[in-house]
């Protein structure tokens, strides 16, 4: 899918909480292996739900943009694990940034591609003209059931993109997206079930490889590219295992996905993976840099996106903090603060 | 709080809207319609600094109702850069790291929330700035 004018990014920003548990002090209270998943994972604090850091995101991302706030006519916040079930993220988020009530604004939910899919709907209201800029969250607290595997990677995070037409003040425009959707049950979440469930080793090869690999190579074929015309990539990153085996399976190269690998360090911050690692890519990128991002959401689909990195992303860079700044303010807990934290216990 | 309430007091919690008397220049947080120093009724809304420093604190260890999740928590009086003092709750930081002329920024959180099934108050507290420098990273990586 090409946007017919053409769009780009105007504005990005992170946000991670600063508490950490160590995967191994998650095993170590289960008794289970030393093989971990990851290193760490960003842990909200008891304070912050997914539209605390989708505000924080967004208001780096404004910051960095170098726009009024009241010319955003659209935002979409992607989230699993919005604090209501009922009543949107997106208008207490308009609220703290001070936007026009002139919205348009939603919650997304496809499990971890909601941000991406937000992504997707702004590209297309800045491309028709509908809006002059859309801002597009991925923002998540993401849960996982105690002693379970998912409970070593779901993380805290948020990413915030404002996208407008192509221009001089742009980052990086984007040359087009590619979705691919299935019904693939590998992970689901009943209504008022507190933890999602997953079903093991079919969230693999059928799953995340068959949805990610084929968004990834229907993108590269619209737009005829390779996987040498891209400098960088970013896949959504449920472990450290699966995007770099994506990489592989794509012919790209280690180098060119480490500078967006954040999830050895922060975990799987959901709708917010991709995301962030997509900023944290272009936090290192240079102008002509081509950036593939694909993500992936359970249940079952990818979208992926080709960027290119404009002159812009120079003089807008320092205006924001870099995601390399809330990877290192970090303060480690143990699993017993970390169940007060994301409100384990029952009282 | 009731429904109504929080909707009111959305701008000043949100994003620190205050008001500016313009006879005397006096700064209010909350907003005032009528000066309290001179009088006036000339007053326009105006932002408050977002960061600032740490005048004085305390912990607060037996909180009042609807704060308890939260306990033990610091709150803090703050000097902002436009002078303006504010009361907040200081988070990201540890009771024994706290100290006097710490360095704030307002960040977003939640204050309470009504039990399971109320509203959530959303609202600024403070943490201690996130520092960064472009100049000094570099990328390691290419």
């Amino acid at each position: 899918m090409k946007p017919l004018s053409a769009v780009g990014i105007v504005g990005y920003a992170g946000y991670i909480p600063i508490y950490r548990i160590k995967a191994a002090e998650i095993g170590r209270v289960w008794g289970t292996g030393c093989k971990y998943p990851i290193i760490e994972k960003a842990v909200a604090a008891i304070d912050e739900d997914a539209t605390t850091m989708a505000v924080e995101a967004a208001r780096y991302a404004v910051a960095r943009a170098q726009i009024n706030p009241e010319e955003i006519g659209a935002i979409y916040v992607g989230s699993e694990s919005k604090p209501y079930a009922v009543k949107p993220s997106g208008t207490i988020v308009a609220e703290a940034l001070g936007i026009s009530s002139q919205l348009l604004a939603a919650d997304y939910e496809f499990a971890c591609k909601a941000g991406t899919e937000a992504f997707q709907t702004c590209i297309a209201l800045v491309a028709s003209g509908m809006v002059k800029y859309g801002m597009a969250i991925g923002a998540d607290t993401a849960q996982g059931r105690p002693s379970d595997e998912l409970e070593f990677t779901a993380a805290s995070g948020a990413a915030a993109f404002i996208f407008g037409k192509k221009s001089e003040e742009t980052i990086a425009y984007v040359e087009g997206t590619h979705s691919y959707s299935t019904d693939t049950p590998d992970f689901w979440r009943r209504p008022e079930e507190p933890y999602p469930s997953h079903y093991w080793r079919f969230t693999g090869k059928p799953a995340y490889f068959k949805h990610v690999l084929s968004a990834a190579k229907g993108l590269m074929e619209e737009l005829n590219l390779t996987p040498d015309d891209f400098d960088y990539a970013v896949f959504h990153q449920p472990n450290t295992k699966f995007p770099l085996a994506a990489a592989k399976m794509l012919g790209i190269e280690e180098e060119k996905i480490k500078p967006g690998l954040l999830v050895p360090i922060i975990g799987n911050t959901y709708s917010a993976s991709s995301p962030l690692g997509l900023a944290a890519t272009l936090d290192v990128a240079k102008p002509g840099d081509r950036i593939l991002m694909v993500s992936y959401g359970s249940g079952a689909g990818s979208d992926a996106f080709s960027f290119v990195v404009q002159e812009a992303i120079e003089w807008k860079r320092p205006l924001a903090p870099p995601i390399a700044a809330f990877v290192n303010r970090k303060k480690l807990v143990d699993y017993a603060c970390y169940t007060r934290y994301r409100r384990k216990l029952r009282k | 709080m009731s429904a109504p309430a929080v909707r009111r007091e959305i701008p000043y919690r949100y994003r620190l809207m205050g008001t500016k008397c313009l006879n005397c220049g006096a700064l209010f947080h909350p907003p005032q319609r009528i000066c309290p120093k001179c009088g006036s009724k000339d007053l326009v809304e105006e932002e408050l600094a977002w960061r600032g420093r740490l005048v004085a604190y305390t912990v607060i260890r037996r909180p009042p109702k609807g704060y308890e999740d939260y306990k033990p928590y610091i709150v803090g009086l703050i000097e902002l850069k436009d002078g303006k003092l504010i009361l907040a709750q200081i988070v990201d930081c540890d009771i024994e790291e706290v100290r006097p002329g710490l360095k704030l920024e307002a960040t977003f959180r939640r204050i309470r929330e009504d039990g399971k099934s109320g509203i959530i108050e959303y609202g600024y507290k403070f943490r201690p700035v996130i520092e960064w420098n472009w100049q000094k990273k570099p990328n390691p990586e290419k």
